[in-house]
Protein backbone atom coordinates (compact mmCIF):
# COMPACT_ATOMS: atom_id res chain seq x y z
CA UNK A 1 0.00 0.00 0.00
CA UNK A 2 1.32 3.40 -0.81
CA UNK A 3 0.48 7.00 -0.15
CA UNK A 4 0.36 9.47 -2.96
CA UNK A 5 3.45 11.62 -2.96
CA UNK A 6 2.20 14.57 -0.96
CA UNK A 7 -0.12 12.66 1.36
CA UNK A 8 0.97 12.04 4.98
CA UNK A 9 -2.02 10.11 6.32
CA UNK A 10 -4.66 8.33 4.37
CA UNK A 11 -7.72 6.61 5.82
CA UNK A 12 -9.76 4.27 3.64
CA UNK A 13 -13.18 3.07 4.71
CA UNK A 14 -12.23 3.17 8.38
CA UNK A 15 -14.79 1.82 10.82
CA UNK A 16 -14.15 1.70 14.54
CA UNK A 17 -16.11 -0.16 17.18
CA UNK A 18 -15.92 -0.19 20.98
CA UNK A 19 -17.48 -3.57 21.62
CA UNK A 20 -20.72 -3.36 19.68
CA UNK A 21 -20.77 0.43 19.64
CA UNK A 22 -20.02 1.81 16.19
CA UNK A 23 -18.04 4.99 16.86
CA UNK A 24 -16.52 5.79 13.46
CA UNK A 25 -18.41 5.07 10.28
CA UNK A 26 -16.72 4.56 6.96
CA UNK A 27 -14.25 7.43 7.15
CA UNK A 28 -12.20 8.35 4.09
CA UNK A 29 -9.68 11.14 4.36
CA UNK A 30 -6.32 12.14 2.91
CA UNK A 31 -4.18 14.54 4.91
CA UNK A 32 -1.53 16.42 2.97
CA UNK A 33 2.04 16.74 4.13
CA UNK A 34 3.05 19.98 5.85
CA UNK A 35 -0.53 21.04 6.35
CA UNK A 36 -2.60 21.61 9.46
CA UNK A 37 -5.86 19.72 9.55
CA UNK A 38 -8.43 20.40 12.26
CA UNK A 39 -11.04 17.93 13.45
CA UNK A 40 -14.11 19.62 14.90
CA UNK A 41 -17.43 18.34 16.15
CA UNK A 42 -19.48 17.97 19.30
CA UNK A 43 -18.34 15.77 22.19
CA UNK A 44 -18.64 12.07 21.45
CA UNK A 45 -18.51 12.51 17.67
CA UNK A 46 -15.43 10.29 17.33
CA UNK A 47 -12.81 12.91 16.48
CA UNK A 48 -10.54 12.00 19.40
CA UNK A 49 -10.98 8.30 18.69
CA UNK A 50 -9.98 8.93 15.10
CA UNK A 51 -6.85 10.94 15.89
CA UNK A 52 -5.79 8.26 18.36
CA UNK A 53 -5.95 5.68 15.57
CA UNK A 54 -3.05 7.40 13.83
CA UNK A 55 -0.54 6.50 16.57
CA UNK A 56 -2.48 3.48 17.84
CA UNK A 57 -3.16 4.94 21.26
CA UNK A 58 -6.43 3.00 21.13
CA UNK A 59 -4.50 -0.26 21.49
CA UNK A 60 -4.92 0.02 25.25
CA UNK A 61 -8.70 -0.18 25.02
CA UNK A 62 -9.55 -3.84 25.01
CA UNK A 63 -12.92 -3.50 23.28
CA UNK A 64 -11.40 -1.43 20.44
CA UNK A 65 -11.76 -2.87 16.94
CA UNK A 66 -10.90 -1.24 13.62
CA UNK A 67 -11.80 -2.08 10.02
CA UNK A 68 -10.39 -0.46 6.90
CA UNK A 69 -6.92 0.90 6.26
CA UNK A 70 -4.91 3.75 7.72
CA UNK A 71 -1.84 4.33 5.63
CA UNK A 72 1.21 6.26 6.82
CA UNK A 73 4.57 6.06 5.05
CA UNK A 74 3.16 3.55 2.58
CA UNK A 75 2.15 1.08 5.24
CA UNK A 76 -1.08 0.07 6.88
CA UNK A 77 -0.23 0.97 10.45
CA UNK A 78 -2.25 -1.81 12.06
CA UNK A 79 -0.40 -4.40 9.98
CA UNK A 80 1.41 -7.14 11.90
CA UNK A 81 4.75 -6.06 10.47
CA UNK A 82 4.45 -2.62 12.11
CA UNK A 83 6.30 -2.04 15.36
CA UNK A 84 4.01 0.23 17.29
CA UNK A 85 6.91 1.95 19.13
CA UNK A 86 8.46 2.93 15.79
CA UNK A 87 5.10 4.23 14.59
CA UNK A 88 4.78 6.43 17.67
CA UNK A 89 8.21 7.93 17.09
CA UNK A 90 7.09 8.85 13.58
CA UNK A 91 3.67 10.09 14.72
CA UNK A 92 4.04 12.19 17.87
CA UNK A 93 1.20 13.24 20.13
CA UNK A 94 0.40 16.21 22.36
CA UNK A 95 -2.38 15.56 24.82
CA UNK A 96 -5.31 17.53 26.13
CA UNK A 97 -3.95 18.12 29.59
CA UNK A 98 -0.27 19.05 29.79
CA UNK A 99 1.37 15.88 31.07
CA UNK A 100 5.05 16.50 31.78
CA UNK A 101 6.90 13.74 33.58
CA UNK A 102 7.72 14.47 37.24
CA UNK A 103 11.34 15.05 36.25
CA UNK A 104 13.46 18.05 35.33
CA UNK A 105 12.70 20.14 32.26
CA UNK A 106 15.82 18.76 30.60
CA UNK A 107 14.96 15.15 31.32
CA UNK A 108 11.47 15.69 29.94
CA UNK A 109 12.78 16.86 26.60
CA UNK A 110 15.36 14.11 26.20
CA UNK A 111 13.18 11.28 27.49
CA UNK A 112 12.43 10.01 23.98
CA UNK A 113 16.14 9.87 23.21
CA UNK A 114 17.08 8.24 26.50
CA UNK A 115 14.72 5.35 25.94
CA UNK A 116 16.31 4.83 22.55
CA UNK A 117 19.63 4.43 24.35
CA UNK A 118 21.09 7.86 23.54
CA UNK A 119 23.31 8.89 26.44
CA UNK A 120 25.83 11.19 24.79
CA UNK A 121 25.67 14.35 26.88
CA UNK A 122 26.48 16.67 24.01
CA UNK A 123 23.81 15.20 21.74
CA UNK A 124 21.23 15.35 24.50
CA UNK A 125 22.05 18.94 25.37
CA UNK A 126 21.97 20.07 21.75
CA UNK A 127 18.69 18.31 21.10
CA UNK A 128 17.16 19.78 24.24
CA UNK A 129 18.16 23.31 23.24
CA UNK A 130 16.99 22.92 19.65
CA UNK A 131 13.63 21.41 20.60
CA UNK A 132 12.98 23.97 23.33
CA UNK A 133 13.80 26.72 20.82
CA UNK A 134 11.50 25.18 18.24
CA UNK A 135 8.76 24.99 20.86
CA UNK A 136 9.28 28.68 21.72
CA UNK A 137 10.16 27.85 25.31
CA UNK A 138 13.94 28.16 25.37
CA UNK A 139 14.14 31.80 26.46
CA UNK A 140 11.84 31.18 29.39
CA UNK A 141 13.57 28.10 30.76
CA UNK A 142 17.19 28.20 29.60
CA UNK A 143 18.47 28.97 33.10
CA UNK A 144 16.18 26.47 34.82
CA UNK A 145 16.72 23.28 32.84
CA UNK A 146 17.28 21.32 36.03
CA UNK A 147 14.14 22.56 37.71
CA UNK A 148 11.15 20.26 37.96
CA UNK A 149 8.87 20.52 34.95
CA UNK A 150 5.94 20.54 37.36
CA UNK A 151 6.91 24.04 38.49
CA UNK A 152 6.17 25.48 35.05
CA UNK A 153 2.84 27.14 34.24
CA UNK A 154 0.23 25.17 32.32
CA UNK A 155 1.05 26.89 29.04
CA UNK A 156 4.78 26.33 29.50
CA UNK A 157 4.14 22.70 30.39
CA UNK A 158 2.22 22.23 27.17
CA UNK A 159 5.02 23.78 25.11
CA UNK A 160 7.44 21.51 26.98
CA UNK A 161 5.29 18.56 25.92
CA UNK A 162 5.54 19.79 22.33
CA UNK A 163 9.33 20.11 22.66
CA UNK A 164 9.47 16.59 24.06
CA UNK A 165 7.51 15.35 21.06
CA UNK A 166 9.79 17.16 18.60
CA UNK A 167 12.85 15.52 20.16
CA UNK A 168 12.02 12.10 18.73
CA UNK A 169 11.86 13.64 15.23
CA UNK A 170 8.36 12.75 14.12
CA UNK A 171 7.00 13.73 10.73
CA UNK A 172 3.43 13.97 11.98
CA UNK A 173 2.21 15.59 15.21
CA UNK A 174 -1.23 14.82 16.60
CA UNK A 175 -2.72 17.35 18.99
CA UNK A 176 -5.74 16.32 21.00
CA UNK A 177 -7.31 19.59 22.16
CA UNK A 178 -3.89 20.95 23.11
CA UNK A 179 -5.15 24.31 24.37
CA UNK A 180 -8.39 23.36 26.06
CA UNK A 181 -6.84 23.53 29.53
CA UNK A 182 -4.98 26.79 28.91
CA UNK A 183 -5.67 30.50 29.29
CA UNK A 184 -6.09 32.73 26.19
CA UNK A 185 -2.50 34.00 26.16
CA UNK A 186 -1.00 30.53 26.44
CA UNK A 187 -3.48 29.37 23.81
CA UNK A 188 -2.36 31.99 21.32
CA UNK A 189 1.27 31.00 21.92
CA UNK A 190 0.42 27.40 21.09
CA UNK A 191 -1.47 28.52 18.00
CA UNK A 192 1.46 30.64 16.79
CA UNK A 193 3.67 27.64 17.35
CA UNK A 194 1.42 25.42 15.24
CA UNK A 195 1.65 27.75 12.27
CA UNK A 196 5.45 27.77 12.55
CA UNK A 197 5.77 24.00 13.01
CA UNK A 198 3.73 23.25 9.92
CA UNK A 199 6.77 24.09 7.77
CA UNK A 200 8.43 20.91 9.00
CA UNK A 201 5.60 18.75 10.23
CA UNK A 202 2.15 17.56 9.32
CA UNK A 203 -0.21 18.52 12.11
CA UNK A 204 -3.61 17.08 12.95
CA UNK A 205 -5.42 18.95 15.69
CA UNK A 206 -8.64 18.10 17.48
CA UNK A 207 -10.36 21.14 18.88
CA UNK A 208 -13.63 22.18 20.44
CA UNK A 209 -12.88 25.78 19.64
CA UNK A 210 -14.08 26.66 16.14
CA UNK A 211 -12.25 29.99 16.07
CA UNK A 212 -9.10 28.07 16.82
CA UNK A 213 -9.73 25.69 13.95
CA UNK A 214 -10.37 28.68 11.69
CA UNK A 215 -7.17 30.40 12.83
CA UNK A 216 -4.67 27.58 12.58
CA UNK A 217 -5.81 25.01 10.04
CA UNK A 218 -5.60 24.69 6.29
CA UNK A 219 -8.36 22.14 6.11
CA UNK A 220 -11.10 21.21 8.54
CA UNK A 221 -13.09 18.03 8.97
CA UNK A 222 -16.44 18.14 10.73
CA UNK A 223 -17.49 15.00 12.59
CA UNK A 224 -20.93 14.18 13.86
CA UNK A 225 -22.02 10.96 15.59
CA UNK A 226 -19.22 8.93 14.03
CA UNK A 227 -19.64 10.27 10.51
CA UNK A 228 -17.25 12.63 8.83
CA UNK A 229 -19.84 15.05 7.51
CA UNK A 230 -17.58 17.38 5.60
CA UNK A 231 -13.87 17.81 4.87
CA UNK A 232 -12.96 21.02 3.13
CA UNK A 233 -10.55 23.91 2.98
CA UNK A 234 -11.01 25.67 6.30
CA UNK A 235 -12.09 28.91 4.77
CA UNK A 236 -14.67 27.22 2.57
CA UNK A 237 -16.01 25.11 5.41
CA UNK A 238 -16.55 28.08 7.67
CA UNK A 239 -17.87 30.52 5.09
CA UNK A 240 -19.71 28.28 2.69
CA UNK A 241 -20.44 24.86 4.16
CA UNK A 242 -22.02 22.37 1.78
CA UNK A 243 -24.03 20.44 4.35
CA UNK A 244 -26.81 21.80 6.49
CA UNK A 245 -25.48 19.91 9.53
CA UNK A 246 -22.14 21.70 9.25
CA UNK A 247 -23.89 25.01 8.81
CA UNK A 248 -25.95 24.42 11.95
CA UNK A 249 -22.91 23.42 13.99
CA UNK A 250 -20.64 26.29 13.02
CA UNK A 251 -23.38 28.81 13.58
CA UNK A 252 -23.85 27.41 17.06
CA UNK A 253 -27.33 25.94 16.66
CA UNK A 254 -26.22 22.77 18.42
CA UNK A 255 -23.11 21.29 19.92
CA UNK B 1 -37.95 22.14 67.73
CA UNK B 2 -36.36 19.85 65.22
CA UNK B 3 -33.44 22.20 65.00
CA UNK B 4 -32.85 22.05 68.75
CA UNK B 5 -33.01 18.28 68.68
CA UNK B 6 -30.54 18.08 65.80
CA UNK B 7 -28.08 20.24 67.70
CA UNK B 8 -28.42 18.03 70.78
CA UNK B 9 -27.65 14.94 68.69
CA UNK B 10 -24.71 16.72 67.15
CA UNK B 11 -23.33 17.59 70.55
CA UNK B 12 -23.94 14.09 71.91
CA UNK B 13 -22.07 12.58 69.01
CA UNK B 14 -19.14 14.92 69.50
CA UNK B 15 -18.85 13.96 73.16
CA UNK B 16 -19.14 10.26 72.40
CA UNK B 17 -16.40 10.57 69.82
CA UNK B 18 -14.19 12.46 72.24
CA UNK B 19 -14.68 9.78 74.92
CA UNK B 20 -13.86 7.01 72.45
CA UNK B 21 -10.67 8.78 71.44
CA UNK B 22 -9.66 9.42 75.05
CA UNK B 23 -10.27 5.78 75.91
CA UNK B 24 -7.96 4.63 73.12
CA UNK B 25 -5.21 7.08 73.99
CA UNK B 26 -5.56 6.36 77.72
CA UNK B 27 -5.17 2.60 77.28
CA UNK B 28 -2.17 3.11 75.02
CA UNK B 29 -0.49 5.44 77.53
CA UNK B 30 -1.03 3.00 80.40
CA UNK B 31 0.30 0.14 78.32
CA UNK B 32 3.41 1.95 77.13
CA UNK B 33 3.93 3.66 80.48
CA UNK B 34 3.80 0.51 82.57
CA UNK B 35 6.15 -1.31 80.20
CA UNK B 36 8.58 1.61 80.13
CA UNK B 37 8.61 1.96 83.91
CA UNK B 38 9.10 -1.73 84.39
CA UNK B 39 11.65 -2.40 81.68
CA UNK B 40 13.71 0.70 81.18
CA UNK B 41 15.98 0.03 84.15
CA UNK B 42 16.95 -3.32 82.67
CA UNK B 43 17.88 -1.82 79.29
CA UNK B 44 21.63 -1.65 78.99
CA UNK B 45 24.41 -2.91 76.79
CA UNK B 46 24.75 -6.10 78.80
CA UNK B 47 21.08 -6.89 78.13
CA UNK B 48 21.46 -6.38 74.39
CA UNK B 49 24.68 -8.33 74.12
CA UNK B 50 24.07 -11.35 76.35
CA UNK B 51 22.79 -14.77 75.51
CA UNK B 52 19.80 -16.12 77.41
CA UNK B 53 20.51 -17.52 80.86
CA UNK B 54 18.61 -19.13 83.67
CA UNK B 55 19.60 -16.18 85.83
CA UNK B 56 17.43 -13.20 85.00
CA UNK B 57 20.13 -10.66 85.76
CA UNK B 58 22.61 -12.31 83.38
CA UNK B 59 20.13 -13.03 80.59
CA UNK B 60 20.05 -10.97 77.40
CA UNK B 61 18.42 -10.84 74.04
CA UNK B 62 21.41 -11.21 71.74
CA UNK B 63 20.29 -14.46 70.16
CA UNK B 64 16.64 -13.39 69.87
CA UNK B 65 17.57 -9.99 68.43
CA UNK B 66 19.92 -11.50 65.87
CA UNK B 67 17.23 -14.08 65.05
CA UNK B 68 14.78 -11.25 64.42
CA UNK B 69 17.30 -9.47 62.18
CA UNK B 70 17.99 -12.68 60.23
CA UNK B 71 14.25 -13.26 59.78
CA UNK B 72 13.71 -9.63 58.79
CA UNK B 73 16.43 -9.69 56.14
CA UNK B 74 15.57 -13.04 54.61
CA UNK B 75 11.83 -12.37 54.64
CA UNK B 76 12.45 -9.09 52.82
CA UNK B 77 14.75 -10.85 50.36
CA UNK B 78 12.10 -13.40 49.43
CA UNK B 79 8.90 -11.39 49.72
CA UNK B 80 9.88 -8.10 48.06
CA UNK B 81 10.97 -9.26 44.59
CA UNK B 82 8.20 -11.84 44.32
CA UNK B 83 5.57 -9.45 45.66
CA UNK B 84 6.51 -6.54 43.41
CA UNK B 85 6.94 -8.83 40.41
CA UNK B 86 3.51 -10.36 40.92
CA UNK B 87 1.89 -6.98 41.48
CA UNK B 88 3.46 -5.45 38.36
CA UNK B 89 2.37 -8.41 36.30
CA UNK B 90 -1.18 -8.44 37.60
CA UNK B 91 -1.62 -4.69 37.34
CA UNK B 92 0.25 -3.88 34.14
CA UNK B 93 0.34 -7.02 32.02
CA UNK B 94 -2.50 -9.24 33.20
CA UNK B 95 -5.82 -8.91 31.42
CA UNK B 96 -8.61 -7.33 33.45
CA UNK B 97 -11.02 -10.22 32.86
CA UNK B 98 -12.92 -12.58 35.14
CA UNK B 99 -9.87 -14.67 35.97
CA UNK B 100 -7.97 -11.51 36.88
CA UNK B 101 -10.80 -10.40 39.15
CA UNK B 102 -10.91 -13.84 40.76
CA UNK B 103 -7.17 -13.73 41.45
CA UNK B 104 -7.42 -10.21 42.86
CA UNK B 105 -10.18 -11.17 45.31
CA UNK B 106 -8.27 -14.23 46.42
CA UNK B 107 -5.07 -12.32 47.06
CA UNK B 108 -7.04 -9.90 49.22
CA UNK B 109 -8.54 -12.89 51.04
CA UNK B 110 -5.10 -14.39 51.62
CA UNK B 111 -4.07 -11.15 53.30
CA UNK B 112 -6.77 -11.86 55.87
CA UNK B 113 -5.95 -15.51 56.61
CA UNK B 114 -4.92 -16.01 60.28
CA UNK B 115 -1.16 -16.19 60.59
CA UNK B 116 -1.16 -19.54 62.36
CA UNK B 117 -2.51 -21.12 59.17
CA UNK B 118 0.61 -19.87 57.38
CA UNK B 119 2.61 -21.41 60.19
CA UNK B 120 1.02 -24.79 59.51
CA UNK B 121 1.68 -24.36 55.79
CA UNK B 122 5.33 -23.56 56.54
CA UNK B 123 5.61 -26.54 58.86
CA UNK B 124 4.18 -28.82 56.19
CA UNK B 125 6.17 -27.53 53.24
CA UNK B 126 9.46 -26.07 54.45
CA UNK B 127 10.11 -27.98 57.68
CA UNK B 128 8.85 -31.42 56.68
CA UNK B 129 8.39 -31.80 52.90
CA UNK B 130 11.57 -29.89 51.98
CA UNK B 131 13.30 -31.15 55.14
CA UNK B 132 14.76 -27.78 56.16
CA UNK B 133 13.94 -28.49 59.80
CA UNK B 134 12.97 -25.71 62.23
CA UNK B 135 15.60 -23.28 60.95
CA UNK B 136 15.76 -19.58 60.05
CA UNK B 137 15.19 -20.30 56.37
CA UNK B 138 11.91 -22.11 57.09
CA UNK B 139 10.72 -19.29 59.34
CA UNK B 140 11.66 -16.57 56.85
CA UNK B 141 9.97 -18.35 53.94
CA UNK B 142 6.83 -18.82 56.04
CA UNK B 143 6.71 -15.14 56.97
CA UNK B 144 7.45 -14.21 53.35
CA UNK B 145 4.33 -16.13 52.33
CA UNK B 146 2.42 -14.40 55.10
CA UNK B 147 3.27 -10.88 53.97
CA UNK B 148 3.29 -11.57 50.23
CA UNK B 149 -0.43 -10.78 49.80
CA UNK B 150 -0.01 -7.55 51.76
CA UNK B 151 2.89 -6.47 49.55
CA UNK B 152 1.03 -7.40 46.37
CA UNK B 153 -2.11 -5.51 47.39
CA UNK B 154 -0.28 -2.37 48.50
CA UNK B 155 2.01 -2.37 45.45
CA UNK B 156 -0.99 -2.70 43.13
CA UNK B 157 -2.65 0.24 44.85
CA UNK B 158 0.50 2.31 44.38
CA UNK B 159 0.71 1.35 40.70
CA UNK B 160 -2.96 2.15 40.17
CA UNK B 161 -2.41 5.64 41.55
CA UNK B 162 0.00 6.54 38.73
CA UNK B 163 -2.11 8.62 36.36
CA UNK B 164 -2.93 7.40 32.88
CA UNK B 165 -1.69 10.68 31.39
CA UNK B 166 1.91 9.91 32.38
CA UNK B 167 1.76 6.46 30.83
CA UNK B 168 0.23 7.87 27.65
CA UNK B 169 2.94 10.53 27.43
CA UNK B 170 5.65 7.88 27.59
CA UNK B 171 3.93 5.52 25.14
CA UNK B 172 3.39 8.48 22.83
CA UNK B 173 7.17 8.98 22.65
CA UNK B 174 7.73 5.41 21.53
CA UNK B 175 8.43 3.73 24.86
CA UNK B 176 7.82 0.01 25.18
CA UNK B 177 5.67 -1.31 27.99
CA UNK B 178 8.66 -2.26 30.11
CA UNK B 179 10.26 1.15 29.53
CA UNK B 180 7.07 2.87 30.65
CA UNK B 181 6.99 0.72 33.78
CA UNK B 182 10.68 1.11 34.58
CA UNK B 183 11.16 4.78 33.80
CA UNK B 184 7.77 6.23 34.80
CA UNK B 185 5.41 3.94 36.67
CA UNK B 186 7.83 2.42 39.19
CA UNK B 187 9.61 5.69 40.09
CA UNK B 188 6.29 7.47 40.47
CA UNK B 189 4.88 4.74 42.70
CA UNK B 190 8.09 4.01 44.63
CA UNK B 191 6.90 5.89 47.72
CA UNK B 192 3.70 3.87 47.96
CA UNK B 193 5.48 0.60 47.23
CA UNK B 194 8.18 1.22 49.85
CA UNK B 195 5.61 2.23 52.44
CA UNK B 196 3.65 -0.97 51.88
CA UNK B 197 6.80 -3.06 52.04
CA UNK B 198 7.97 -1.57 55.30
CA UNK B 199 4.59 -1.92 56.96
CA UNK B 200 4.42 -5.55 55.83
CA UNK B 201 7.90 -6.24 57.20
CA UNK B 202 7.05 -4.49 60.47
CA UNK B 203 4.17 -6.90 60.77
CA UNK B 204 6.43 -9.85 60.00
CA UNK B 205 8.87 -9.17 62.82
CA UNK B 206 6.05 -8.94 65.34
CA UNK B 207 4.60 -12.31 64.37
CA UNK B 208 4.89 -15.13 66.88
CA UNK B 209 2.26 -17.77 66.14
CA UNK B 210 3.54 -18.98 62.76
CA UNK B 211 7.10 -19.20 64.10
CA UNK B 212 6.00 -21.25 67.10
CA UNK B 213 4.38 -23.68 64.70
CA UNK B 214 7.43 -23.76 62.43
CA UNK B 215 9.52 -24.55 65.48
CA UNK B 216 11.38 -21.46 66.58
CA UNK B 217 13.01 -22.17 69.94
CA UNK B 218 12.44 -20.32 73.17
CA UNK B 219 15.96 -20.91 74.40
CA UNK B 220 18.81 -20.41 71.96
CA UNK B 221 22.18 -20.13 73.68
CA UNK B 222 24.08 -19.10 70.54
CA UNK B 223 23.99 -16.48 67.79
CA UNK B 224 22.70 -17.96 64.52
CA UNK B 225 25.42 -17.93 61.87
CA UNK B 226 23.57 -19.21 58.81
CA UNK B 227 20.00 -19.56 57.50
CA UNK B 228 20.18 -23.24 58.44
CA UNK B 229 20.65 -22.61 62.17
CA UNK B 230 17.97 -22.94 64.78
CA UNK B 231 16.68 -19.63 65.97
CA UNK B 232 14.55 -17.61 68.31
CA UNK B 233 12.99 -14.18 67.72
CA UNK B 234 12.13 -11.32 70.08
CA UNK B 235 8.42 -12.15 70.45
CA UNK B 236 9.34 -15.77 71.29
CA UNK B 237 11.85 -14.61 73.88
CA UNK B 238 9.29 -12.28 75.40
CA UNK B 239 6.70 -15.04 75.50
CA UNK B 240 9.19 -17.35 77.14
CA UNK B 241 10.15 -14.84 79.84
CA UNK B 242 6.63 -13.82 80.81
CA UNK B 243 5.63 -17.46 81.21
CA UNK B 244 8.36 -18.09 83.80
CA UNK B 245 7.41 -18.12 87.46
CA UNK B 246 10.30 -15.91 88.65
CA UNK B 247 9.31 -12.26 88.83
CA UNK B 248 12.68 -10.92 87.65
CA UNK B 249 12.09 -12.40 84.21
CA UNK B 250 9.01 -10.22 83.64
CA UNK B 251 11.34 -7.22 83.91
CA UNK B 252 13.47 -8.77 81.18
CA UNK B 253 10.31 -9.29 79.13
CA UNK B 254 9.34 -5.64 79.53
CA UNK B 255 12.80 -4.54 78.42
CA UNK B 256 12.65 -6.83 75.38
CA UNK B 257 9.21 -5.44 74.53
CA UNK B 258 10.74 -1.96 74.52
CA UNK B 259 13.38 -3.11 72.06
CA UNK B 260 10.77 -4.71 69.80
CA UNK B 261 8.58 -1.60 69.98
CA UNK B 262 11.48 0.67 69.14
CA UNK B 263 12.29 -1.41 66.07
CA UNK B 264 8.64 -1.37 64.94
CA UNK B 265 8.30 2.36 65.58
CA UNK B 266 11.44 3.09 63.63
CA UNK B 267 10.15 1.06 60.70
CA UNK B 268 6.72 2.68 60.79
CA UNK B 269 8.24 6.13 61.19
CA UNK B 270 10.45 5.45 58.19
CA UNK B 271 7.38 4.42 56.21
CA UNK B 272 5.56 7.63 57.10
CA UNK B 273 8.67 9.65 56.23
CA UNK B 274 8.94 8.02 52.80
CA UNK B 275 5.25 8.51 52.10
CA UNK B 276 5.39 12.21 52.93
CA UNK B 277 8.59 12.73 51.01
CA UNK B 278 7.20 11.13 47.84
CA UNK B 279 3.85 12.84 48.14
CA UNK B 280 5.60 16.19 48.17
CA UNK B 281 7.81 15.33 45.26
CA UNK B 282 5.15 13.95 42.95
CA UNK B 283 2.28 16.31 42.33
CA UNK B 284 0.12 15.79 39.30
Amino acid sequence: MTNEKNIAIEAKNVNVYYGTKHVLKDINIAIEKNSVVAFIGPSGCGKSTFIRCFNRMNDFIESFRKEGDIIINNKEIYDRSIQVEELRKEVGMVFQKPNPFPKTIFENVVYGLRIQGENNKKTLRETAEKCLRDAALWDEVKDDLNKSALELSGGQQQRLCIARTLAVKPSIILMDEPASALDPISTSKIEDLITVLKKDYTIVIVTHNMQQAARVSDKTAFFYLGDMVEFEKTQTLFTNPQKELTQNYITGRFG
Amino acid sequence: MANKRNRRIDKAFRITGLLATCFGVFVLIILLGSILIKGVTRLNFQFLSSLPSRFAAKAGILSALSGTLWIFGLTALFAIPVGIGAAVYLEEYGKKNKLGGFIEINISNLAGVPSIIYGLLGLGIFVHALKFGPVILAGALTLALLILPIIIVSTREALKAVPKTIREAAYGLGATKWQVIRTQVLPASAGGILTGMILALARAIGETAPLIVVGALAYVPFVPKSPFDNFSVLPMQIFNWVSRPQKEFTVNAAAAIIVLLVITFILNGFAVFLRNKWQQKVKW
